[in-house]
């Protein structure tokens, strides 16, 4: 093949098996009747002290083998799990136990860990656990948190986790100083990831090799495997991590070690059993994590043309019961907040604050969403403030594309200085406008207020920083078959690594792109990785893939060369095959150069003759040189300096039912910009799958708390995710590629790119179809009716 | 999510059916599953027998006569939506069920078992109240047929006792002049309607169902109000209330719009 297939849309390889039910998850191991199935024991109670738990009923239950409460655990098990991301703003860092100590702090919290031949049993079993409880009052809700008039964790003055500032200067001067100001008060409520696939855990302690097997639902092999050994006191080399097909995770699954990821393996090494934890859908509401809550305070100072002048943010972040990840959400707000746009001063203060509900770990977008409906909302009121075009307003304020690399002053999550390596803004802008009818509006508006029709339309730009580090590998083996086998560390929750993946390693390699085969997260394929999240596989495995298939193209070469009796320069590697440019009888093909790279003393069949001791080599030469291996593979990793920029611009028309107040989409726009394709298809699968989400986290989910901290709709007939029937019926997508030069391929992430600007841009079109501002997200039918009301009493 | 135990039986007749029923006071009658697994997996129902009729001979026809549409416990939500000869003579069968949840429900959920069910959310026990059907009811002291009027006694409770079996709704036909309508608004296609109605208008007569604005079906006689005046007219004998979907004051709005959406296209000529 000639062609590079960077750039084209290849179905996915991964799709026959997925559509056909061959997709293999974490249930899907170990289903022999032998192997023994968890249940969890959880809080019904938000905030609790554990005065007493009575298991003496359980261990009456047949085929109940197990049971574990906190008093059971020992050395590190007994220890709160694991604060991943410290940082020295989080000066009240808390996390749970693997099972509780003395408190509860949310609804779903583990208590007691059951291990029974099924789950029907290990669930009978749960219900006659007997615990009793001293109640305590709940901290539910942001404004319950702030008022701080009770207390999540004793020790936490005011429910503050952390406070955290930065800023570019002096913000009260140049507020001082601006011609016009303006103030707004936003909130964003919580949601969750909501993966088809929730947990999963299966874990096989195997005695004759002291060696311990795990299988889980994970976002990160390696780092499960990691605190498996810390927790259950095992070496690193004992431990195997394999992450199987996951059903989705959004996020969600990238927070570790989850209770039962300890649980199970310990389970396994004491029962000698292998035992599997598979979460029910219940479970995954009120046991995992959520995110999005945030109340918003902005002030803004901006020019007579809208130019930011001084923008002044405060914000409170919901972060829930615990912070294993740290303050990674409120920061990516904190900073991706500015978007495309370079204010002369800005300042961000954020509080980060416990309540008795789930904690909040990152989910796709990871505090972005929030930011961008803080800076878009203020975008929309400076232009009506000003009667200007929301268009207008934020092309002044872009960063320009001769102004790359541009510094924010701020940092960033990764710790490091938050500098955009590269975009394009005013060239999306016009695009998006050209996409969506932007200039045509006016006419189409008109058009249906004749047929008594309300319609809206809204923009929303973001920037989004992604693949971050610190690096991934990548590694590549021709096998003596021409098979071309690659594997890199992070893993895949069904964004089509294996297809992507295997398109970078056929153009560098030179291989055909059927005999490549794809492994991620396998631990014992490859051990040193990190995990797949903010947008980052595509570019740091991408990258690492195609460094590590250059280091094998370059080792063909050399042996092929020397087989060939011709120089590396004057070689091709094309659909597997090396061949002397431009001589095409002289040629050898990738399965042989790998047969070459293995001298061998013991032939096994008639292609491995061929590197035997009296066939090949030099005899004056070691067989292997110095500076070699044997075997034809290739092994790199990736590490950039930093994040590379992405960006994008969506926009909507919405239609509003001036009776029922129903909110219909009729036309949804995306620029996006991922600096080169891999595969365009794929991209924009991505973007159709983001752009569904964000259309359920702005008009139809929400985490409905209760003041006692009861999650009511704890359920999928209650959390309303979008179904098809609700999103889009078409979504139109223009790309722009401004190439990263960060990584050797310019490529960008793209993974959650379609949900960052959803609440924003419905926010932005609801608002102008019906002329009342738009301050919360998400929004239903019945709330938009309220606002009318409130809106109509307010304005006679 | 896994039920507690329970023991299951499949009788191969109505007889048969009745005495497992008559044996456990904790029975169930399993026949679709669209409610009842849920509740079972949630374990927010234990019951200690299930009953499970699908295996019962006869009950999973759709009968239509000139009088009207019977419909057997066994018939799913989708035989009755495609049957065509239903739809001509009970027009408000189709537009309703086409409603009801989603296709793969449809196919496993039954009309009856909804019925019985008695969830004021749900389409088809106003559909039946509406038009004035009723159910046949089997028990160990033969059968009965019940009124759609005294069907419904509480929340997700009907007059059925515990040892009967609904073995038939009847739908009757639609009186010749007689018109009907159907609408409803749901936060999503195929959610339990926010508020749903549905009108039947014969000469002077004006009468509308409503889903989800009370504890049980009810239906509004608006004969002789003046279109204006419907929605409040029924307003005032109808109980929307809060949820974590709605107001009371939007699912007031919502009859208010509805009720005038349905009768009017009631009213209109094809």
């Amino acid at each position: 093949m000639t062609t590079k297939l960077m750039g084209t849309g290849v179905q996915r390889v991964e799709d026959q098996r997925f559509l056909r039910g061959l997709g293999r998850y974490a249930d899907d191991v170990a289903v022999d009747p032998s192997t023994l199935h968890a249940a969890v024991l959880r809080s019904p109670h938000a905030h609790a002290r554990i005065v007493d738990i009575d298991v003496a009923d359980v261990l009456d239950v047949e085929g109940v083998h197990a049971v574990w409460t906190y008093d059971d655990l020992t050395g590190p098990m007994a220890e709160p799990l694991p604060l991943l991301i410290p940082h020295p703003m989080l000066t009240h860092g808390r996390t749970q136990y693997a099972l509780a100590k003395d408190e509860v702090n949310y609804v779903g919290e583990a208590i007691a860990f059951v291990v029974a031949d099924d789950r029907y049993v290990a669930e009978d079993a749960v219900g006659k656990i007997k615990v009793s409880y001293e109640l305590l009052p709940p901290v539910v809700g942001i404004d319950a948190a702030r008022a701080a008039d009770r207390l999540v964790h004793d020790d936490v003055p005011g429910n503050v986790g952390a406070r955290m500032e930065q800023n570019t200067g002096d913000v009260q001067a140049a507020m001082a100083a601006a011609p016009h100001r303006l103030t707004l008060d936003l909130t964003v409520e919580r949601s969750a990831c909501m993966p088809m696939e929730g947990r999963g855990t299966v874990a096989r302690w195997d005695p004759d090799i002291d060696r311990l097997q795990v299988w889980s639902s994970t976002q990160t092999s390696t780092g499960v495997r990691a605190v498996v050994a810390v927790k259950l006191g095992l070496d690193l080399r004992q431990v195997d991590v394999i992450t199987p097909d996951v059903g989705g995770g959004f996020g969600v699954k990238i927070n570790h070690p989850w209770p039962e990821e300890l649980l199970v393996p310990l389970a396994a090494r004491t029962l000698g059993r292998t035992v599997k934890f598979t979460e029910d859908r219940r479970e995954h509401f009120i046991s995992t994590a959520h995110e999005r809550g945030q109340v918003q305070y902005i002030e803004v100072g901006f020019d007579d043309d809208g130019r930011l002048l001084a923008l002044d943010v405060k914000f409170w972040h919901d972060h829930g019961a615990y912070t294993p990840y740290g303050l990674i959400v409120p920061i990516i707000t904190s900073t991706q907040l500015l978007g495309p746009y370079k204010p002369e001063v800005y300042r961000v203060v954020f509080e980060s604050l416990y309540t008795n509900t789930v904690m909040v770990t990152p989910y796709r977008g990871a505090g972005r969403p929030q930011g961008c409906f803080a800076m878009e909302r203020t975008m929309d009121a400076i232009a009506a403030e000003l009667g200007k075009d929301r268009t207008e307003v934020r092309a002044v304020n872009f960063i320009q594309p001769d102004e790359f690399p541009f510094e924010q002053g701020l940092v960033f999550q990764d710790g490091r200085e938050l500098t955009y390596d590269s975009g394009d803004y005013p060239a999306s802008l016009e695009k998006i406008k050209a996409l969506i009818g932007w200039d045509e509006f006016p006419a189409f508006r008109a058009e249906m207020a004749a047929e008594g029709r309300q319609v809206g339309i809204g923009l929303a730009c973001y920037v989004e920083g992604t693949g971050v580090g610190p690096y991934e590998g990548a590694h590549v083996h021709v096998e003596t078959s021409g098979k071309v086998k690659v594997a890199t560390g992070l893993t895949t929750q069904g964004q089509g690594h294996a297809t992507v993946f295997a398109q970078l390693v056929a153009d560098e390699l030179g291989c055909r792109f059927e005999d490549v085969e794809v492994v991620t997260g396998d631990t014992r394929r490859m051990p040193y990785a990190v995990g797949t999240f903010a947008s980052r596989a595509a570019v740091m495995s991408g990258s690492a893939i195609h460094l590590a298939a250059k280091r094998a193209k370059e080792k063909a070469l050399k042996i092929a060369a020397e087989a060939l009796e011709a120089s590396p320069d004057d070689l091709q590697i094309v659909d597997g095959v090396v061949s002397v440019k431009g001589s095409p009888g002289s040629s050898i093909d990738l399965g042989t150069v790998a047969v070459l790279s293995n001298p061998l003393r013991y032939a096994f069949d008639e292609a491995s003759k061929a590197a035997t001791q009296f066939t090949v080599g030099d005899p004056g030469k070691p067989p292997v040189a110095e500076d070699e291996e044997p075997g034809l593979e290739g092994t790199d990793f990736y590490s950039p300096e930093r994040s590379t920029f992405a960006s994008g611009m969506h926009a909507v028309i919405v239609e509003t039912d001036p009776l029922t107040a129903e909110i219909r989409i009729l036309k949804y726009a995306v620029v996006h910009d991922c600096g080169k394709l891999i595969n365009p298809m794929i991209v924009e699968g991505q973007i159709h799958g983001g752009v569904a989400q964000g259309v359920g986290g702005a008009l139809y989910e929400r985490m409905v708390y209760d003041e006692s901290g009861q999650l009511l709709n704890a359920s999928f007939m209650d959390f309303l995710m979008p179904y098809v029937t609700e999103v889009p019926d078409g979504i139109d997508i223009d790309h722009l590629e401004t190439p990263s030069p960060l990584n050797p391929l310019g490529i960008k992430g793209a993974g959650e790119a379609g949900v960052i600007p959803s609440a924003a841009v419905f926010a932005s079109a609801i608002e102008d179809a019906e002329s009342i501002p738009i301050t919360a997200m998400p929004i239903s039918p019945s709330e938009l009716f309220h606002l009318r009301l409130t809106h109509a009493e307010e304005t006679p | 999510m896994k039920p507690a135990p329970f023991a299951y039986v499949r009788p191969g007749s109505l007889a048969d059916a009745l005495s497992a029923l008559a044996g456990d006071p904790g029975a169930k009658v399993l026949a679709g599953g669209q409610s009842l697994v849920p509740l079972l997996s949630m374990r927010l129902a234990a019951p200690s027998t299930l009953v499970d009729i699908n295996g019962l001979p006869g009950l999973d026809a759709v009968t239509v006569t000139a009088d009207g549409v019977r419909v057997g416990a066994l018939a799913r939500h989708a035989d009755v939506l495609a049957h065509d000869e239903a739809a001509r003579v009970q027009p408000l069968l189709r537009l309703a069920l086409s409603h009801v949840a989603h296709a793969t429900i449809r196919n496993r959920g039954t009309t009856v078992g909804s019925i019985v069910h008695a969830d004021a959310a749900a389409e088809m026990p106003v559909v039946l109240t509406l038009l004035g059907g009723s159910v046949e009811v089997a028990g160990p002291s033969g059968t009965r047929t019940i009124p759609a009027t005294d069907l419904y006694v509480g929340p997700l409770e009907t007059c059925l006792a515990q040892d009967e079996i609904a073995t038939t709704a009847f739908f009757p036909a639609l009186a010749p002049g007689a018109r009907v309508a159907f609408a409803e608004i749901a936060r999503r296609h195929g959610d339990y309607a926010l508020v749903g109605a549905a009108a039947l208008v014969d000469g002077d007569s004006v009468r509308v169902g409503y889903v989800s604005v009370g504890d049980v079906p009810t239906v509004v006689d608006l004969t002789g109000v003046p279109l204006n005046e419907m929605a409040a007219t029924a307003l005032a004998q109808l109980d929307p209330a809060d949820d974590i979907h709605a107001t009371a004051a939007y699912r007031a709005q919502l009859v208010r719009v509805l009720t005038e959406r349905v009768v009017t296209e009631a009213r209109t000529d094809d």
